[in-house]
């Protein structure tokens, strides 16, 4: 199949809307494997948490009144905030109820693994027994595509989302270097130990980063949701991209994350051009297994030989 | 009666099934420490790698060879291996957790090739007319359903045997060594990775072959018989039973699988058509719960490993 000019600027495109998405929620999988030592397999239901959960609030105030061409107003703007929130608030009590009791039990960190996949099960068939299997949407306005360039369309929605990431992950950089939490988030990544024997409070760090990382993947759901539709698979069709991001950047960097995240978008949305779509979440495990081999410590990450 | 009768004998001929699963993710998991995050795609690599080969040739299939069924078992256990091998090899030297992500993104993979790749797999429709076990020896459906029984009770006892021997094996020894401390392994020349490996092959091998005799039992196979919550139910299995215990494994599968039926059977009777999804949710959520209540409460299972001290030290 030959692919013409037109078709690899919309991949290009789309690649960089879908990697926002994926950036956003990879950067609390990173820093959760980085700061609490396990690859969180419930992580991904946090997305469909944040897109659900913001329905909701539009339930009771409406989207808003659209505008400057988007498909939404402030009411989804509100909604989202609280949805980020709140989700931070539930991946943080997760923590309470299940991985601060196995951790402080001194449970082996793969058992961590295990039951952030049961938790996952189980937060997933939540949203299912609430609200079925059905897409869902924020709202019923239609939108108008722009034309970037010849024959490469983008929404206005997408142009915001891919903004708005950029602006939020800027932000989160100056505070992870300047804020008091965020130097005790760096030092405990660094290392748990020596960041307790100088006084950081693990579960201050420990809470701040379930909050980051849930409220991140709630605004990565949100936009899911608005690309074009939510359903109770969002989030877990996600999760081999949000890995591969996550380990292509370098588990534990806020830049590899964001950077790792645009590449699997792009990668994902460029091999789509010659391979079928159905095999669209394939692309992102073999992105994994290419860094995996070439690369293991991802393009940001320092080299953590025989770390188990 | 004969209708309870033969459903029993379906349900055990499954829980057997599950049981050879379960006895090698107890390799990986109960005796080795690797977690294996994509149980249901090592089970339908053996699977398809059986259909593929022994279906009735059919045009516009590029499989369908034809062979025997036991040229089919084989091979499924050496395709499911060689699978288990290459993802291994790459990410055992590496975090526990990456292992866990490999293994989890060839289970998706595999569930998109079945769906996808229709020349090789038959896509949704999936593959007929299998080259069944014993097939063509017995007269009556009942009489095959018995028979293949037999025949699963006899592999599940040679299974359970060969492993037993294997763990109390020099070889069995290191594994337990590796999982409880790497470094002094190391530090006495056991060469882990190598020591990991072995286990995840020959683990994800008998998962491989369940997955060939499930569909020979049945004599059809479809991407559906190959959902991933199989993953998570042979888990609870290896959870409920007791990791590191054979006997454990085996007990889980059955408990496991009985209360999964049951229940099953408990929310298409109680409840109407339209909450057929709601009801399938409850489900999950209760056995997802428990199984972490279990993790929390009681991480040794209902029989949980044996203390093993050497008899050399006891006089």
């Amino acid at each position: 199949m030959s692919v013409s000019l037109n078709m690899l600027g919309q991949a290009i495109a789309d690649g960089l809307l879908t990697g926002a998405v994926i950036s956003l929620g990879a950067i609390g999988i990173s820093f959760t494997m980085q700061i609490m030592r396990f690859a969180n397999f419930s992580h991904a239901e946090l997305l469909t948490w944040g897109g659900y959960l913001a329905l909701v609030g539009v339930g009771f105030i409406g989207a808003g009144l659209p505008t400057a061409g988007l498909s939404f107003g402030l009411g989804l703007v509100a909604a989202t905030l609280l949805a980020m929130l709140l989700t931070g608030a539930l991946a943080w009590g997760v923590d309470r109820l299940v991985f601060r009791r196995l951790r402080r039990s001194g449970a082996h960190h793969l058992t961590l693994v295990f039951a952030s996949f049961g938790v996952g099960l189980v937060l997933r068939h939540v949203i299912v027994l609430f609200w079925g299997h059905e897409s869902r949407f924020y709202t019923q306005e239609l939108q108008i595509a722009i034309e970037l360039l010849p024959g490469v369309r983008v929404m206005p929605d997408q142009v915001f989302i891919l903004a708005l990431t950029m602006i939020i992950v800027l932000a989160l950089h100056l505070w992870l270097k300047h804020s008091r939490t965020g130097i005790a988030m760096r030092a405990t990544a660094e290392s748990p130990a020596l960041a307790t024997a100088c006084g950081i409070e693990i579960d201050r760090v420990i809470r701040a980063t379930w909050f980051i990382g849930g409220g991140l993947a709630a605004l990565s759901g949100v936009f899911v949701g608005l690309t074009p539709q939510l359903n109770a698979e969002i989030g877990g069709s996600l999760l081999l991209a949000l890995f591969a991001a996550a380990i292509l950047g370098g588990v534990g960097s806020l830049p590899g994350a964001v950077v790792g995240g645009l590449l699997v978008g792009l990668a994902e949305n460029l091999m789509l051009l010659w391979v079928s779509p159905g095999y669209k979440q394939s692309m992102s495990f073999g992105v994994l297994i290419l860094v995996l081999l070439l690369r293991p410590q991802g393009l940001f990450g320092e080299r953590q030989e025989g770390d188990r | 009666m004969s209708g309870m009768l033969s459903y029993l004998v379906f349900f055990a001929s499954v829980v057997l099934i599950l049981g050879i699963v379960v006895l090698g993710l107890n390799l990986q998991w109960g005796f080795t420490g690797l977690f294996n995050a994509g149980v249901v795609g090592f089970y339908a690599i053996g699977g398809y790698t059986f259909a593929i080969l022994t279906a009735a040739p059919l045009s516009g299939h590029m499989g369908n060879f034809g062979l025997h069924w036991s040229l089919g078992l084989l091979a499924a256990m050496f395709v499911t291996a060689l699978a288990a091998w290459a993802i291994g090899a790459l990410t055992i030297r590496l975090r526990g957790d990456y292992l866990a992500i490999t293994s989890f993104g060839i289970a998706v993979t595999i569930q998109l090739v079945t769906l996808n790749w229709g020349a090789l797999t038959g896509g949704p429709n999936g593959l007929t007319r299998l080259g069944r076990p014993l097939a063509g020896w017995f007269d009556t459906p009942a009489a095959f359903n018995a028979a293949y029984l037999v025949m699963l009770a006899a592999i599940v006892a040679l299974v359970y045997w060969g492993l037993e021997r294997m763990l109390r094996s020099p070889w069995g020894r290191v594994l337990r060594a590796i999982r409880e401390d790497e470094l002094a392994a190391v530090a006495l020349g056991k060469n882990a990775r190598r020591f990991r490996l072995e286990a995840f092959v020959i683990g994800s091998a008998l998962m491989g072959l369940a997955g060939a005799l499930y569909v020979g039992y049945i004599g059809f196979v479809s991407p559906f018989d190959f959902l991933p919550i199989l993953t998570f139910q042979a888990w609870a299995m290896l959870i409920v039973g007791g990791s590191g215990n054979n006997r454990g494994a085996l007990l889980g599968a059955l408990v496991v699988w009985g209360i999964w039926t049951v229940s099953g059977i408990a929310v298409t009777k109680l409840l109407p058509p339209s909450l057929a999804a709601q009801g399938a949710a409850v489900q999950v959520i209760l056995i997802g719960a428990a199984l972490v209540a279990m993790l929390l409460w009681r991480p040794r299972g209902i029989i949980g490993e044996e203390a093993v001290v050497s008899r050399h030290t006891t006089d």
